[in-house]
């Protein structure tokens, strides 16, 4: 009978312990927007983080965008050429980069080279007390670390998921059509007639900018929350990774069925 | 790192993302291929429209004059109404013909307008009263197992 009572129990705590991590999750993020007027004003201290979150990544944006373009071009041509179609690679390459890889594989990597990065900076801030010593001096962090970090992720995340479509449309086409010699007028205009601006691009632009709120206030939370000596810090490093991309993949599944009936 | 350094690095970032974004809006996308602005509303009555969806291109000649903006099924008459989008710079005589066809074999489909001989021209609102169904496929297949058979005989 104990046994049975303590498995319940022990279900309650943890349901317990997860919402009440969601609800200070959440109001963070209300925090950030009250405080957000600050890190508008004094916009070097954004300007800043964009340059850490958004100009750092690019590097790595690109050269994988490049890559995925040309494994999808090489993929799709292969199985296109067996229809006898494969003019339609361009077509291939332009939907799948821009509705499904460019936001998801952005944001995944987001996840990885800047969400991290924000966790560790601020649970380290938070374990060598800066923090609180900023507290002390009437300086809100939230104002001042929290803010600008969130709004640096939400406009670089945009940004470098549309780099990253047009890198990897360049790279499906080099091995397309400079590579294996598909026609290049076919190539572009089948993929002009069936990529439509507002279903597919500006659909994939809202996906790339929903990513980049779950990224980013999942690395802060988890950041903010982190218990504040090293094992913690790494321990919430780790669950910035895991559980952006799993919200990554779960959020794309929810805003595909949406999107593109 | 001093501050007109960072500018700059995210400048030329903010810079590429909206070069890449006009490169998709333009090159990839149909943007500029879709530029039409001013229309005139025309109506055409079909028996069957086959998979003809809103937004199909509306060609005539094989140039994208318009577009498909709505259909709807007519309860009265049983036949399926379908809303075109005619740009204005191009105007059509009034029994102008309207077809469902099939870009390729298994392609979508889109609305050709042939023009007749009318002297008056099709005005906003009007009726296209000459209309060609899509071509259903099964329909086809037993037609011509019908005339093989009947041959037979």
């Amino acid at each position: 009978m104990n046994k049975i009572l303590n498995f319940i129990e022990g279900i309650g705590s943890t349901f317990r312990k997860k919402m009440a991590r969601l609800g200070a999750g959440t109001r963070l993020f209300f925090l950030v927007l009250i405080y957000s007027g600050d890190s508008f004003k004094r916009i070097h201290l954004t300007i800043r983080e964009i340059y850490f979150t958004g100009v750092l990544s690019l590097i790595i944006i690109v050269v994988s965008a490049f890559f995925v373009g040309m494994v999808l071009g090489l993929q799709g041509y292969y199985t296109l050429e067996k229809y006898g179609s494969s003019e339609a690679i361009g077509v291939l390459v332009a939907l799948a980069l821009v509705r499904e890889l460019g936001p998801v594989v952005t944001a995944l990597l987001f996840a990885g080279r800047a969400g991290t990065a924000i966790t560790a900076e601020i649970g380290l801030m938070k374990a060598t007390e800066q923090l609180s010593a900023m507290e002390v001096m009437a300086v809100s962090p939230v104002a001042r670390i929290i803010a600008p970090r969130f709004w640096a992720g939400m406009i670089s995340m945009p940004i470098l998921a549309t780099i990253f479509s047009m890198v990897g449309i360049l790279g499906g086409y080099f091995i397309a059509v400079l590579v294996i010699g598909v026609d290049e007028g076919s190539f572009w205009s089948q993929m002009q007639a069936n990529v439509d601006f507002s279903n597919d691009i500006v659909d994939g632009a809202i996906k790339s900018i929903v990513f980049g709120f779950a990224c980013t206030i999942i690395a802060l939370f988890e950041g903010f929350d982190a218990p504040p000596t090293a094992e913690g810090v790494s321990r919430a490093t780790t669950r910035t990774v895991v559980i952006s991309s799993l919200a990554v993949l779960g959020l794309d599944f929810i805003l595909t069925s949406f999107m593109f009936v | 790192m001093e501050r007109a350094k960072l500018d700059i690095w995210v400048g030329i970032f903010v810079i590429l993302g909206i070069a890449a974004m006009f490169g998709l809006a333009t090159k990839v996308g149909n943007l500029t291929s879709n530029s039409i602005k001013e229309t005139y509303q025309v109506f055409a009555n079909f028996e069957n429209i086959g998979g003809l969806k809103p937004r199909a291109a509306v060609k005539a000649a094989g140039v994208v004059v318009g577009r498909v903006d709505s259909i709807v099924f007519d309860t009265e008459a049983y036949h399926a109404v379908v809303k075109i989008k005619v740009d204005t710079r191009y105007i059509f005589p009034k029994d102008t013909f309207a077809n469902i066809y099939t870009a390729g074999l298994l392609g979508e489909q889109y609305i050709g307008l042939e023009a007749g001989g009318d002297l008056e021209n099709l005005e906003d609102g009007d009726l296209i009263t000459q209309t060609q169904d899509a071509v259903v496929l099964e329909k086809l297949i037993s037609q011509f197992l019908y005339n093989k058979a009947a041959e037979e005989d």
